[in-house]
């Protein structure tokens, strides 16, 4: 187990350091940097949601909201008030943490449907009152924002992102979680607090989609109110359905496909979202679960699945 | 299981085999000219953008068919940016490193165009956009510099307002304007703002002012005070649905008066709604018009309406422009060298385009003639065109 730990880390670091010397030299041509960017926020966006819907079974689709609240207040304080980016990258998720813990308290009472209809009012809440924020610059948004966001900050929080949640995930906490998904009366009749659970994973996952969001902020130079319309949401909440909900692997594969397929697809034209939406029916057609159901994908299954038989795969939960 | 693992494999490979078979197919060779069209194709305001990438294609199949330019054909890659920022900044990226192209049309709005001078300014590729009227498009809010290789064939709002008040004015000859406008919109009020300074610079009085909210359904009470005040003309800088119900509710009082307005009344729904008998006797400033008798106009109108079946609307006349602008620009630098190519966009002088003859000025602006169109019996017609002062 520890030898396997030992390896991973390597593994990141040299990924770390291939990448960064590919950016340095031109390797990755600038157009594919874009999209290694966009789908380090993708991935953080997706985990984070897959926290809130695929762990804890809440249909949330005010994501993007929390990404806009991020964005904002982090480039308030590198722009306007001339702090670090660190500070302003976590001031920005401490206050989606915020605005999670105040939206999620009213609206996590509601089940299903109803709380996916209250998500999204208060996610275009979030975005009307940007639009109505002259210091914020309206709808016209902000630009000019300074380019902070470099590959090390987007590896270290998108491994922390994912490193945290999947910790939370294996933890009491996150076990909770996953009770209330699974049967909330049952999970209440033991003792559990749901309403306590359901909040504190809605609150975790806008903390991370707020980061994700500062570092879209301070990559892509404008942030308006636009920018953050459910639409954002909607696109997280494909790739969670799409990695399968309650798999971290998953959300993170599906991230990385979702933003490739994208990026391959641009010379396709107006027929370009034709096809990424005819192959999501197809995923989804024969795929229901997605792409990992709830399985993750571990060092055990990619590389001692053949050894110990295909059946052994099936029951083989986050051994790691 | 196991059949399902295949079929995610097929799927990824079925993915990257159209990837591969999307990049292959672009190979450029030295023989064209490439140029960027960053538009927004699909989306929300993928009217607009098709609207200009048509008038663009139509362009350069012209230009082509004259000989090209510096005896090369050119040649538009053409990318769709999804009316998403994030999406027009990756598809500039494309365009600038990866196609290699001498300039950069689009996006339409300003946001998409916001989003993409970092990576064009980066690679000092120019960029023409036709409908981004945000003056923080030509000049950065922060060093109130000139962006350089920024440049659009559209006006921005202020000269609108001030043609506007030199025809209300001198035209028309009223003295006493009322004016009303949309108070929760930036466009709206911008306009209010230099109309009424320009309108007492000339000699006349606002008489009466009055904002509406995008809500708003009843006008009469606003309209009636106007009619007691005396005003011998109402500006409306506002947008063609509350126009259309402004002006109808206003005939039904029997206003008179005529009513003037901007760009934002250049819609067919506007005669839809007010009926035709209404708009009589009401004007607005507009970039072009499609009845305008000069063979340059009525040529792109007849090509454009051949090809696509369609009257072109304004922006894709200034699309049109900014194609033709492109090609003239390049012809005057000699090169396809991309620096070569922005200094002589910004030393543009009296082009003679669709949406009127223009300059540059040093805001990469067009100084250029408004044309002011009259609605007579529900048709558009041309009234007169005023160059701003």
């Amino acid at each position: 187990m520890k030898r396997e730990n030992l390896l991973i880390g390597i593994l990141l670091i040299v990924f770390y350091a291939a990448v960064f010397f590919a950016t340095e030299t031109g390797l990755i041509p600038p157009y594919y940097q874009v999209n290694l960017y966009l789908m380090g926020i993708n991935i953080i966006a997706a985990v984070s949601l897959n926290l809130i819907v695929g762990f804890t079974g809440q249909l949330a689709l005010g994501h993007a909201g929390f990404m806009a609240v991020g964005a904002y207040i982090s480039v308030i304080l590198t722009m306007k008030l001339g702090q670090p980016f660190l500070l302003a990258v976590l001031a920005g998720a401490a206050a989606a943490f915020l605005v999670g813990i105040l939206i999620g308290l009213p609206t996590l009472r509601l089940k299903g449907d109803y709380l996916a209809i209250a998500t999204l009012g208060f996610g275009e809440i979030i975005r009307r009152l940007l639009d109505n924020i002259d210091y914020v610059g309206g709808a016209a948004g902000i630009n000019g924002i300074p380019k902070l966001t470099n590959w090390t900050w987007l590896y270290i929080f998108t491994l922390l992102t994912i490193f945290i949640i999947k910790n939370f995930v294996n933890s009491t906490h996150g076990r909770a979680c996953i009770s209330v998904r699974d049967n909330e009366i049952a999970a209440e009749t033991m003792g559990i607090n749901t309403t306590y659970y359901k909040v504190l994973a809605f609150s975790i996952g806008a903390f991370f989609v707020g980061i994700a969001g500062a570092l879209y902020a301070h990559y892509f130079f404008l942030i308006q109110p636009a920018t953050f319309s459910f639409m954002k949401s909607f696109d997280a909440l494909v790739m969670v359905v799409f990695g399968g909900l309650g798999s971290i692997t998953g959300s993170v594969i599906a991230a990385v496909a979702v933003t490739f397929m994208n990026a391959a697809l641009i010379n396709f034209g107006t027929l370009r979202m034709v096809i990424y939406a005819l192959l999501l029916v197809i995923i989804m057609v024969f795929r229901p679960q997605g792409l990992m159901g709830t399985k993750e994908l571990t060092f055990k299954r990619l590389f001692g699945g053949k050894e110990r038989g295909g059946s052994a795969n099936v029951n083989d939960k986050t051994s790691d | 299981m196991k059949n399902n693992k295949w079929l995610v494999v097929l799927i990824m490979m079925l993915v990257a085999a159209l990837a591969a078979t999307g990049c292959g197919g672009k190979d450029g060779d030295s023989e064209t000219i490439k140029v960027g069209v960053n538009y927004e194709l699909s989306g929300d305001v993928a009217a607009y953008g098709t609207t200009a990438k048509d008038a663009i294609l139509l362009a350069f199949d012209e230009i082509n068919e004259a000989g090209g330019v510096l005896g090369k054909k050119i040649e538009a890659v053409v990318l769709d940016n999804k009316s998403d920022a994030t999406e027009a900044l990756s598809v500039a990226t494309k365009l600038v490193t990866q196609e290699k192209v001498v300039a950069h049309l689009g996006p339409a709005t300003t946001g998409a165009t916001l989003n993409t001078i970092p990576v064009i300014t980066e690679y000092k590729v120019p960029l023409i956009t036709n409908s981004a009227t945000h003056p923080d498009i030509t000049v950065d809010p922060q060093t109130n510099k000139t962006r350089e290789f920024v440049f659009r064939t559209c006006f921005i709002d202020p000269p609108q307002a001030i043609v506007g008040a030199e025809f209300a004015v001198k035209e028309l000859g009223v003295k006493k304007v009322a004016v009303y406008y949309d108070n929760t919109n930036d466009y709206s009020k911008g306009l209010y703002k230099v109309f009424k300074e320009h309108v007492t610079a000339l000699g006349g009085e606002v008489v009466a002012e009055e904002g509406y909210v995008e809500s708003d359904l009843e006008f009469r009470p606003t309209l009636t005070k106007f009619k007691q005040s005396g005003a011998e003309l109402i500006y409306i800088p506002g947008y063609y649905e509350k126009v259309a119900k402004i002006v109808s509710q206003a005939r039904e009082l029997g206003i008179d008066v005529p009513f003037l307005g901007a760009d934002g009344w250049d819609s067919p729904d506007l005669v839809e709604v007010a009926g035709p008998e209404a708009l009589n006797n009401t004007y607005f400033t507009n970039h072009y018009s499609p009845q305008d008798p000069s063979e340059k106009v009525q040529n792109f109108v007849n090509a454009y309406k051949e090809r696509y079946g369609s009257i072109p609307a304004s922006f894709s006349a200034t699309a049109y422009d900014a194609a033709y602008l492109l090609a003239d620009a390049i012809k005057r630098a000699g090169s396809t060298d991309t620096e070569a190519i922005t200094k002589a966009l910004a030393e543009t002088k009296d082009f003679d385009g669709i949406t009127g003859r223009f300059s540059f000025d040093e805001q990469h602006n067009p100084v250029k003639e408004i044309s002011i169109i009259e609605m007579v019996d529900g048709e558009q017609t041309l009234k007169t065109k005023i160059a701003p002062k």
